[in-house]
């Protein structure tokens, strides 16, 4: 608790103090709309052969048919590629990874969870995450790489055959993209529902403090 | 959208690995039934005279003399179990068994410097496709014949369908009656409506 006390008194002081660099919400900014687009242009791939008993509802499909989801699909690809690369290697190597997502102790995490569950979590200092968002940023990170390794490994299952290995074979790197897929969407609304909810931290994405 | 889609052929054809080969399986892992798919029922399925059917030669090659079906059937045949991968997402394993496709462009003396095997179909609307000559050249690209030692049924093609595992299933020709060796592209069936024209795997 002390080190909190301290953490608060820091922001008291410096109260404009940069919480969001302008290269984390360029890129995260990007990588929203990238997702967006490769998670709506995936569920028009999905439903050309869906792996369970379920399609998307036409509505929130990108590109009209399978075609036109390819399209974007493997347009969109690059974005996300690129600017998630870019991020991981400035997260690696600013330190900020480092810094701002470890340590992540079971503990921490159980006591978090329990002082989210009964509105007790503070957000005072949003320059800090406590374990629940370390613990969701970190993970989420490396869904991102097995979701981009799993889609490789479907888009070039011969010439990236190696990647295919990782997965066993091509259809259970299918069913890793699914579910990695899936897990995002979770993520998504958990984070996009926890960001109305402290609107200064999604003020800090957009203007960094 | 189109203009990344080059993109993407570029990028592929950057990264085909000539020499790498598309993973083989067990007679085990072969999916049964094998799946009969197309843009028809099987019902509508050409139905192929074996003793009317030719095959044609085009384009950039020394012999453009036709082949009758027990002409084809006396070259050299191997066979290969390879996974067919589809642009819609599922797979299956299947056995096929034919001519390396570069033993026949060397036999009618193709001009392998051409950027195309542009292949024409008996499918109702009329199919086609292009195939980039690397590909073409590629050792498991196939002429098939069979299909799990049987003599190719209708459903997967017959007389001849063009088995390329280094590509997805639509740019797996079925129902063959042309072949042209070409430096122009000429488009295809499905690429002509904005599948990615390389599609490699």
């Amino acid at each position: 608790m002390s080190s909190l006390t301290v953490t608060d008194e820091q922001v008291a002081a410096a109260p404009a103090k940069m919480i969001q660099p302008a290269w984390v919400r360029l890129m995260h900014w990007v990588n929203a709309l990238a997702m967006i687009l490769m998670i709506l242009s995936g569920w028009q791939i999905y439903n050309a052969s869906p792996l369970f008993g379920f399609s998307f509802p036409r509505e929130y499909t990108l590109g009209g048919w399978l075609g036109g989801g390819l399209l974007w699909h493997f347009a969109a690809m690059w974005l996300l590629m690129i600017n998630g690369l870019a991020y991981v290697i400035t997260g690696l190597a600013t330190g900020r990874f480092r810094k701002k997502l470890l340590p992540i102790t079971p503990m921490g995490v159980l006591h978090d969870v329990r002082a989210a569950l009964t509105f007790k979590l503070g957000h005072d200092d949003l320059t800090v995450y406590n374990y629940v968002q370390r613990l969701l940023y970190a993970g989420i990170i490396v869904v991102g790489v097995l979701i981009v390794l799993s889609g490789l490994s479907m888009w070039k299952p011969v010439q990236l055959y190696y990647l295919v290995m990782l997965f066993g074979d091509y259809p259970t790197a299918r069913y890793v993209h699914f579910f990695c897929m899936a897990a995002i969407c979770a993520f998504l609304v958990i984070h996009v529902l926890l960001a109305l909810l402290v609107p200064k931290s999604l003020r800090a994405m957009i203007i960094g403090r | 959208m189109k203009t990344v889609s080059k993109f993407n052929d570029a990028v592929q054809d950057f990264i085909f690995n000539p020499d790498a080969l598309a993973p083989t399986f067990p007679e085990s892992a072969i999916t049964k039934p094998f799946p009969f798919n197309a843009y028809y029922d099987l019902d509508d399925a050409p139905e192929i005279d074996a003793d009317d059917w030719k095959l044609e030669v085009r384009g950039l090659v020394d012999n453009k003399k036709s082949w009758t079906l027990p002409e084809l059937y006396k070259l050299p045949q191997v066979s290969q179990i390879t996974r067919h991968i589809c642009v819609e997402g599922w797979s299956a394993i299947g056995s096929w068994t034919g001519t390396p496709l570069r033993d026949f462009l060397k036999l009618i003396g193709a001009d392998t410097r051409a950027k195309y095997v542009w292949f024409q179909c008996a499918d109702k609307d009329g199919y086609n496709s292009p195939l980039d000559m690397r590909s073409a050249l590629h050792p498991q690209t196939q002429m098939t014949f069979k299909y799990a030692n049987e003599i190719l049924p209708r459903a997967y093609g017959f007389p001849m369908k063009i088995r390329v595992p280094t590509k997805l299933g639509f740019k797996n020709p079925k129902y063959v009656i042309s072949m042209e060796v070409t430096n122009d592209y000429k488009g295809g069936y499905w690429e002509d409506q904005g599948y990615n024209s390389f599609s490699g795997s």
